[in-house]
């Protein structure tokens, strides 16, 4: 007979509840993980990773389309969009592969089923019910219990997905064929992303945003910049819009929008529904325990506790910001906490954000409008990679560098910024700020030359004595 | 190999400590049992030995630096015909403690994350302050002194919220010597560098002044009766040898204080947030004056001690403290203390009390006065003692009952004998 009591049971097999079982066996903790669909959760199968490779599809159909800016030519340029749609789905499969093998190999169970707390506790320990197929469940116990069965698309009335012409993410993901037209409902991360990609892939793409301006949780220069490019590009953007009812026609699509006062209709064989996410709380036995949920999130404290002591929430099931690498470090931090060891809370100012459209976008801590709110007196630096050797020589000069300062402190408290590459370049001013550098050690460190890299540089000296090239 | 000496913790309580002297030359021959230094501590010199054969290598630490935390390496020693290395190898030394392992395995109650790895810390040398550039430069802007932070950010550095929180605090406790708004006197002056007992002193003497809740207690006691035992006592004393002894009468106020204790054990007491300690033995701690201070030794369990071993005890620790050779343990860890002034002719003082003792007795001068016996004068010798007590252990009823137990023992002094 296998195994059935743990120190630790996670439910959810995601970028949170894989890390947090590789995390408890590397501390030599007894941990297995319930997952009811696939490991790796959304972020592998139907999340960040399959969008990084569609959108790497879309960048080189927008390079192979410029060609000639950089001496080429070529005639017939063309792509098979199924065998783009394969290649996504590939590469989740092949990394999903990957967490089965990492589980594996640190000797972590996975019981293949849906998870569900049992509110009734055997020897002072957690039950976990394991079903599948509606056969008997399995019953599972631990002293620990580490919820992370994540997040899914809100659905909002009359966009309910249909598989034929409203799509969500997953259905944005393994299209059939290629729409003509499309629109995308929501322009945070998700609605840009898939925005830039078909657009990128040629198809006509409106972006309908309801607030003031689209990515909102930007800042508002980075905003600003995204949507100059996007309609360069030729997405149309719509802000301030308010929706109408969707009518359904042979052949796609009709969503009556109001912006300003003005009426118009668009028309377009789909839309993306993307206008938020909500925790999946239901059946996991929450009801009947002091495990509260707050809008389709359960509640927990900075250590990611819930209301029952030895049950604890993290990653999206646990609230914004929606992010894999969030729900990683949340993963990490409540399994060293189980194991008794020192932790600290996350500090949300501290977690990188990046959209992959075109131009990319990354940020860390406050925007500039955000620092003025909360009190702080702030030094603003820009650098824009038009004056950046590198960003001009790949082709790429669109886009800006910004930090905010505490004009008092030199503490730097945030980053922001859109252009080729930015994403992987966040990570410098998210060590400066965990680390707690200030303008100081950022103005003494040696940036390679030639990077686009030098701009975070000399975005910093911009905040103070003024930008060298710029 | 070379290897490297590190700075003692020569008690329990010691972090820091000041190199009073070095006793061997770089290059010196060292055979195991050699004094290499003299450290003095917060009340104490004591000796660095060599524990094995070498060449005194190399001096990292020079003579008279103080606040050199325990565990820094102070010198070098090497082989015979080794070259001394440049700096400390890390390696080398066998006496620094090993980071903390992994707490592999240790499961926490499922409702409180346990704390910290507090062996990681100490494996830092103590005087290294780890702070980030930020917590630096707030530190900096807002007085805020990091050494007295205890950090909360990856292995217990110092990070911006914990200078924050320490610059949020009311400045109700003004550290010592921060008098920032008494100017100095503006006539010539000069200035001597503190001891490190003179902080200490300066530290704890001040801790227990504000926070400590005192009140005095004073009562005349006559002394002729003891002074007439001791008298017949001494000329039992064989002239010299070991057995050879003269009590003095500090000595019997020394026993008479302990068996007031066995007496009124609510005096022999240690107050704490949680509870009261109620201490078993009377631990009598005697204030030695020194050029540079002061230092209190112990005179263990005294109520269970002769008058002739408290005598032998107490002169030898009296000459000891004067040498600055007590060990920690014979001058940490009273539960009373006696303070007296009386050879200087003081009429009546106050004493201020040790936490976490409860009270000291300040002992004034013996003086032949008259005094009033039934209808009659007499004349006597009488000294006034005064009981400082801490309030929260103490109260004024339970501080009279002893001082009238002290007295009816002092001036029926045969009890002392018993």
């Amino acid at each position: 007979m296998s195994q059935t009591d743990f120190d630790v049971i996670v439910i959810g097999g995601g970028p949170g509840g894989y890390v947090a079982a590789l995390r408890a066996a590397q501390l030599k903790l007894s941990v297995a993980v319930v997952e009811a669909q696939h490991l790796g959760g959304i972020c592998l199968n139907w999340g960040c990773i399959p969008t990084k490779a569609l959108l790497r599809a879309s960048e080189i159909n927008h390079l192979l389309h410029d060609l000639p800016a950089y001496g080429f030519k070529a005639d017939g340029v063309s792509f098979d969009f199924k065998k783009i749609v394969a290649r996504s789905r590939a590469v989740s499969k092949q990394l999903s592969a990957g967490v089965a093998h990492l589980l594996k190999k640190a000797k972590v169970p996975v019981f293949d089923g849906h998870g569900k707390l049992d509110g009734t506790l055997a020897n002072g320990r957690r039950k976990v019910l394991v079903s599948k197929d509606g056969a008997a469940p399995t019953t599972l116990t631990a002293q620990h219990v580490i919820l992370a069965t994540g997040a899914r698309a809100r659905v909002l009335p009359g966009l309910e997905p249909d598989g034929q012409f409203i799509w969500s993410y997953k259905e944005a993901l393994v299209p059939e064929t290629m729409p003509k037209s499309l629109v995308v409902i929501g322009s945070g991360a998700i609605g840009t992303e898939f925005a830039s990609f078909y657009r990128n892939m040629g198809a006509d793409v409106t972006l309908v945003e309801v607030a003031e301006r689209i990515l909102p949780v930007e800042d508002v220069e980075i905003s600003q910049l995204a949507r100059k490019a996007f309609e360069k590009q030729g997405i149309r953007v719509l802000t301030s819009a308010k929706i109408g009812t969707l009518q359904k026609t042979a052949t796609g699509v009709s969503i009556p929008v109001t912006v300003n006062g003005k009426a118009d209709t668009l028309v377009a064989e789909r839309v993306i529904s993307a206008v938020g996410i909500v925790g999946n709380v239901e059946k996991i036995g929450l009801e009947g325990t002091k495990i509260q949920v707050d809008r389709t999130h359960v509640v927990t404290d900075a250590l990611c506790r819930t209301g029952e002591p030895g049950v604890y929430a993290i990653g999206d099931l646990a609230g914004a910001p929606w992010l894999a690498h969030k729900a990683s470090h949340e993963a990490v931090m409540c399994v060293e906490a189980i194991a008794g060891r020192k932790v600290h809370p996350i500090d949300p100012t501290k977690i990188p954000g990046c959209t992959y459209c075109r131009p990319q976008i990354a940020s860390v801590g406050y925007t500039e409008a955000k620092a003025l709110e909360a009190g702080y007196k702030v030094r603003v630096g820009r650098f824009p990679l038009i004056a950046n050797g590198k960003a001009l020589a790949m082709g790429e000069p669109d886009g800006l560098i910004k930090t905010v300062f505490d004009a008092q402190t030199g503490e730097l408290l945030g980053a922001h910024m859109i252009g080729a590459e930015v994403t992987e370049m966040i990570q410098g001013y998210v060590i400066a700020r965990t680390g707690e550098l200030t303008e100081a050690e950022l103005a003494e460190t040696i940036f390679p030359h030639p990077t686009i890299s030098e701009s975070m540089h000399e975005a910093v000296l911009a905040a103070y004595d003024g930008a060298l090239h710029f | 190999m070379a290897i490297e000496i590190l700075m003692p913790a020569l008690s329990p309580t010691m972090t820091e400590g000041k190199i009073a002297r070095w006793l061997k030359k770089e290059g010196d021959t060292v055979n195991n049992g050699d004094v290499l230094a003299e450290i003095e501590t917060d009340k104490a010199t004591m000796e660095v030995e060599a524990i094995e054969d070498g060449i005194f290598g190399r001096i990292l630490v020079p003579e008279g630096t103080e606040g050199v935390a325990v565990n820094t390496p102070i010198a070098i020693m090497v082989e015979e015909g080794e070259a001394v290395p440049d700096s400390a190898a890390p390696p080398a030394t066998s006496a620094a403690p090993a980071p903390a392992p992994a707490q592999a395995g240790a499961v926490a109650p499922a409702s409180a994350p346990v704390a910290p790895a507090a062996a990681l810390q100490a494996s830092r040398p103590a005087n290294r302050i780890v702070a980030s550039p930020l917590a630096r430069r707030i530190a900096a802007a807002k007085n805020v002194d990091l050494s007295t932070l205890k950090g909360t950010g990856p292995n217990g550095r110092i990070v911006k919220r914990d200078v924050e929180a320490a610059a949020a605090q009311p400045a109700a406790a003004p550290k010592p010597g921060q008098q920032a708004n008494a100017p100095l006197p503006t006539g010539a002056s000069r200035t001597v560098p503190h001891t490190t007992m003179r902080k200490v002193i300066a530290r704890r003497l001040s801790e227990s002044k504000a926070t400590i809740p005192h009140f005095y207690v004073s009562m005349d006691v006559e002394l002729d009766a003891l002074m007439a035992l001791r008298s017949q006592l001494n000329a039992l004393s064989h002239d010299e040898g070991q057995d050879a002894f003269k009590l003095s009468v500090n000595d019997m106020l020394i026993k008479a204080a302990a068996l007031a204790l066995k007496q009124v054990p609510e005096v022999n007491a240690s107050f704490t947030e949680d509870a009261m300690i109620l201490h078993e033995d009377a631990d009598i701690s005697v204030a030695v004056s020194l050029d540079d201070g002061l230092i209190t030794p112990i005179v263990r369990a005294a109520d269970r001690k002769s008058l002739k071993q408290i005598s032998q005890e107490a002169k030898s620790l009296v000459s000891r403290a004067r040498a600055g050779k007590l060990k920690p343990e014979e001058f940490q860890g009273g539960t009373f203390s006696i303070s007296n002034m009386g050879m200087f002719g003081v009429k009546e003082f106050a004493a201020i009390v040790t936490p976490p003792q409860a009270a000291i007795l300040a002992i004034a001068a013996g003086k032949r006065q008259p005094v009033v016996s039934g209808d009659e004068i007499k004349v006597a010798t009488v000294m006034t003692v005064t009981l400082s007590v801490d309030h929260r252990a103490v109260d004024g009823a339970m501080a009279a009952k002893w001082l009238s137990a002290f007295r009816n023992i002092v001036q029926a002094p045969l009890a002392l004998v018993l």
